[in-house]
């Protein structure tokens, strides 16, 4: 195995009392002393500071590059306002998926961000279609969640309160220039902040040195965005899942759908426009275990309490600190209605589970 | 107390064992959030699994320390998974069991022990 890589933030997360843990090819922090469920509720109840600089950040410049990135993602990228974001998939031949990112419009470029195990496959195939694509090695990004983070920020970076859910802007705090979005993977409002790498700690720092904020590691991102109903990467979507079937066609917009003005021109277009219009055999959909024994990933699901075979996996699951139960997401039959009472096996019994929609928590973005 | 290479604790309590996870075992764990107990009756062989811990991060097990029949399991554990960080030496203790060979004990770790082994 090669070298571990690590982020701009490293020697602090060392300093804060991180326990370190390999993560697509970094060393992350997975958690700080206060311990994944008190880092969960306070992200929840204030502010929780996460390093994500080991996402891929990309440039693509040129007055063309909306158009030209159409021909990758499913998503309406020319309908995309300057200073909005956007989320979006990169789609394979077989209607795939190979990583979801997030797009932004930013007048003479897109900033794209995508997922750090993906990033080299991504920017190769970024390459291979788009005239210029550009990798930024020379920036760290940090999302700031929670109820308290407009507060916090605004503080420090006057301005940033009045964003609203899926804005970007160029900002500056003390002679660096700071792109933020109001996005993030928690559920929660708050912001992603890509700040130049020799300023990230001292930010980082000025962050933290508010008594709402917590340092918070990859243990309750997970927790975090598992009651938000968000997917992981390599886990609840691949290229093995469909956007229709991994559950988020709403980022599929009306123009790039049958009869629409820009329809398909993406790869994989056939297969996701027919399941757009006859609806896809399996669907990820959420899961409330009865009782409190989570089911986790690899769980599998059946229709009823003794025999048949499995109609489903749980592709992720564990416990909800906000919701105080477990929580997973499975593929299932597509007509599998809410509210249904399915079984998933965990250590040879069959326990039984509702199937529900997802958020398991509702989100709390300013729109 | 008594202490197996499996963080379990062992307590003699008349012709009875109290059987918990030690401090190290707790805080390696995380925040436990679900304990799956044996039933009263059970009798059990040195080596199996009979309880199930799950944290915030993954399930473990605790395995019998010793052969035996189980006397009496924590209910509180049920309701209040949460006690194992809290107080794992003391009011998380999961399960009573009565040996099948009393004698046995007496190869397992004490404390001074146990404390050179997690170093």
């Amino acid at each position: 195995m090669s070298e571990l890589k690590r982020t701009p933030l490293y020697d602090l997360h060392v300093e804060l009392g991180a326990k370190m843990v390999p993560f697509a090819g970094y060393e992350m922090p997975v958690q700080y002393p206060l311990g994944v469920m008190k880092e969960h509720l306070h992200t929840r109840a204030k502010a929780g500071l996460f390093d994500v600089s080991h996402m891929g950040q990309v440039i693509v410049p040129g007055e063309g590059a909306a158009e030209a990135f159409e021909a990758l993602v499913p998503v309406s990228l020319m309908g995309l306002k300057e200073g909005r974001q956007r989320y979006a998939m990169f789609t394979d031949e077989n209607g795939g998926i190979l990583d979801d990112l997030m797009v932004a419009n930013r007048g003479d470029h897109l900033f794209v961000v995508v997922n750090a195990a993906c990033k080299e496959d991504d920017i190769a195939h970024m390459r291979a279609h788009l005239e210029s694509v550009e990798e930024l090695t020379d920036r760290a990004l940090l999302a700031l969640q929670g109820p308290a983070a407009e507060g916090v920020l605004e503080a420090l970076v006057p301005g940033t309160a009045k964003m609203r859910f899926m804005d970007v802007g160029v900002y500056h705090w003390n002679g660096a220039e700071l792109w933020i979005s109001r996005s993030g993977y928690t559920g929660e409002d708050g912001y992603e902040i890509s700040v130049p790498a020799d300023r990230a700690v001292e930010f980082a720092r000025k962050l933290l040195a508010d008594g709402a904020v917590e340092p918070i590691g990859l243990g309750a991102r997970d927790s975090l965005r598992l009651e938000a109903g968000l997917c992981l990467y390599g886990h609840d979507i691949d290229t093995t899942t469909t956007p229709v079937e991994g559950n988020i066609a709403w980022a599929i917009q009306k123009v790039r759908r049958k009869g629409g003005e820009r329809e398909g021109g993406f790869p994989g277009a056939d297969r996701i426009l027919s399941e757009l219009e006859n609806g896809p055999s399996r669907l990820r959909l959420g899961l409330r275990p009865e009782g409190r024994a989570p089911m986790r990933e690899g769980v599998e699901i059946f229709a009823e309490a003794e025999g048949g075979d499995p109609i489903g996996r749980v592709t992720s699951g564990g416990f909800g600190p906000s919701i105080e139960a477990p929580m997973a997401m499975a593929y299932l039959p597509a007509e599998t209605l809410e509210g249904t009472t399915v079984y998933g096996e965990v250590r040879g019994k069959r326990l039984p589970a509702k199937v529900v929609s997802m958020p398991f928590r509702p989100a709390t973005y300013k729109r | 107390m008594k202490f197996t290479e499996d963080h379990e604790w062992l307590k003699t309590e008349g012709d009875v064992v109290i059987v918990g996870i030690t401090e190290h075992a707790s805080e390696q764990l995380g925040d436990v959030v679900f304990v799956e107990l044996p039933d009263v009756g059970d009798t059990v062989e040195k080596g199996d699994e009979i309880c199930v811990i799950e944290s915030v991060k993954a399930a473990s097990d605790i395995l019998a320390p010793l052969g035996g029949e189980i006397v009496e399991i924590n209910e509180d554990l049920a309701d209040n998974p949460g006690l194992v960080n809290e107080d794992p030496l003391g009011k998380a203790w999961f399960f009573k069991m009565k040996l099948t060979d009393a004698s046995a004990l007496d190869g397992f770790m004490d404390e001074a022990a146990y404390k050179d082994f997690i170093g």
